[in-house]
């Protein structure tokens, strides 16, 4: 098995030919997988476990149920502002990389914005795992210094009289982005409003568009 | 370290391509990369600031062309071997060392919905305590550590404001090296666009950063 990081304290394969790396890594995956099951260092159900709950139990599903207590229950939306980790877990969520949260309000003036410059932090513990493009060179590189041409290559164009907040995760703290409560959604309930709340508009990349119909 | 995974304001790292992407892995192995890494990390070797250290010690070029999860592939085996868990003989031949007693997993199927659900806090109450305040004028200081920072280069030098106070919390600097958790202040710094990017800034746009004490000298 060969070392794509090209460690400095061990020796390092000469002859591992790059162009391998894409066509090879799922082999060089497996290959280690069986190499620490066989050591008894990790058990494949344990893996199991951890891709079927970030598949089916830890996604945006949660961050939705946030926003839309948040819209709904101005009493809830006082603790979020206050203390937003204690907030988020009376809804039961909370853990891995959403241990430290805190909420940003997006509003009539103020749209905001997360990236990760460093690496790709992300609030797990509301939105799951990042999507592709959260974690690309590009992003992580425009985000903070041109946020309002990336939000146009996302369909949200800003007037320069709307201020832009970008938030760079550079520590524990993870940010989940409060959109705006869409128009025409007086009196939905929860349910229906959490069904509203995109992935994409509580990292900041999107809006929510008015109400198309009455309550579902 | 002034690496190129500090990629904040830089050019000609691609185009943003917005393409809806429900998909959570790309392929079979992306999933099992995930597992891998945080399975390993229940046997405690190391932690989370040590392992993005390693990941940003992936050479550059390499670092550009992987996507993540072959990236969290290649810090995690550069850690398993450095830290003991493998041999580098077992890595290239992909067996067991017949000598080596086989051990009982850190991480049990039926143990994973509690670490997740702990995850790994780093506010450590009793740490250095706060000396800035919000409201204080900051400027980060132009550091340049060899290993592991959270202090990104576009904000070396520059001015900003403190917006909160975090707490005290585990210091990346120190914990990725092995040199304890060294918890101290932790702050919310708000940056001007027109600060950090000149005549380039959007007219109306700051960025935030979380900074430790350490990174920051008050004006």
């Amino acid at each position: 098995m060969h070392d794509a990081a090209g460690h400095e304290d061990h020796d390092h394969d000469h002859d591992h030919d790059p162009s391998q790396v894409p066509s090879d890594i799922a082999l060089r995956v497996k290959a280690l997988e069986s190499l620490m099951a066989a050591k008894g260092l990790v058990d494949p159900a344990a893996l199991d476990e951890i891709i079927d709950t970030y598949e089916t139990r830890i996604g945006p599903r949660n961050g939705a149920r946030v926003v839309a207590r948040a819209w709904s229950d101005p009493a809830f939306l006082q603790r979020l502002r206050a203390d937003a980790t204690a907030a988020i877990a009376e809804l039961g969520f909370g853990g891995r990389q959403g241990e430290h949260m805190r909420v940003v309000e997006n509003t009539p003036e103020v749209h905001n914005l997360v990236v990760c410059t460093l690496c790709s932090c992300y609030p797990w513990a509301v939105l799951g795992l990042p999507p592709a493009w959260y974690k690309s060179s590009a992003y992580r590189a425009q985000a903070v210094i041109a946020p309002r041409q990336v939000l146009a290559t996302f369909g949200v164009d800003l007037p320069e009289t709307t201020e832009i907040r970008v938030w760079d995760s550079t520590a524990e703290i993870r940010y989940l982005v409060l959109p705006e409560r869409p128009a025409g959604t007086e009196g939905w309930d929860e349910d229906a409003l959490a069904a509203l709340v995109s992935r994409d508009s509580m990292i900041g990349v999107a809006r929510l568009p008015a109400a198309a119909g009455p309550r579902p | 370290m002034n690496g190129v995974h500090d990629m904040g304001g830089m050019d000609g790292l691609g185009e943003v391509d917005p393409t809806p992407d429900r998909a959570l892995f790309h392929a079979p192995w992306e999933a099992r990369v995930l597992g891998l890494v945080l399975a390993s990390a229940a046997w405690g070797r190391w932690n989370l600031d040590a392992m993005r250290h390693a990941r940003e010690r992936i050479p550059a070029a390499d670092y550009l062309r992987f996507g993540y999860y072959e990236k969290w592939f290649a810090a995690l085996v550069d850690m398993l071997v450095r830290r003991d868990l493998l041999t580098a003989e077992e890595l290239a031949s992909g067996r067991p060392d017949p000598e080596a007693p086989v051990r009982t997993p850190a991480l049990t199927a039926a143990a994973v919905a509690g670490v997740l659900a702990r995850g790994g806090p780093t506010e450590r109450p009793g740490g250095r305590p706060p000396t800035l305040e919000a409201g204080r004028a900051v400027r980060a200081r132009n550091l340049h550590p060899p290993g592991h920072t959270r202090l990104p280069r576009y904000v070396r030098g520059r001015a900003g404001v403190v917006t909160a106070v975090h707490g005290c919390h585990v210091f990346p600097d120190a914990n990725a090296g092995g040199q304890g958790e060294a918890p101290q202040a932790l702050y919310q710094v708000r940056f001007a666009a027109a600060e950090l990017w000149g005549e380039r800034a959007d007219p109306n746009a700051s960025v935030y950063l979380d900074l430790w004490e350490d990174y920051l000298e008050p004006l």
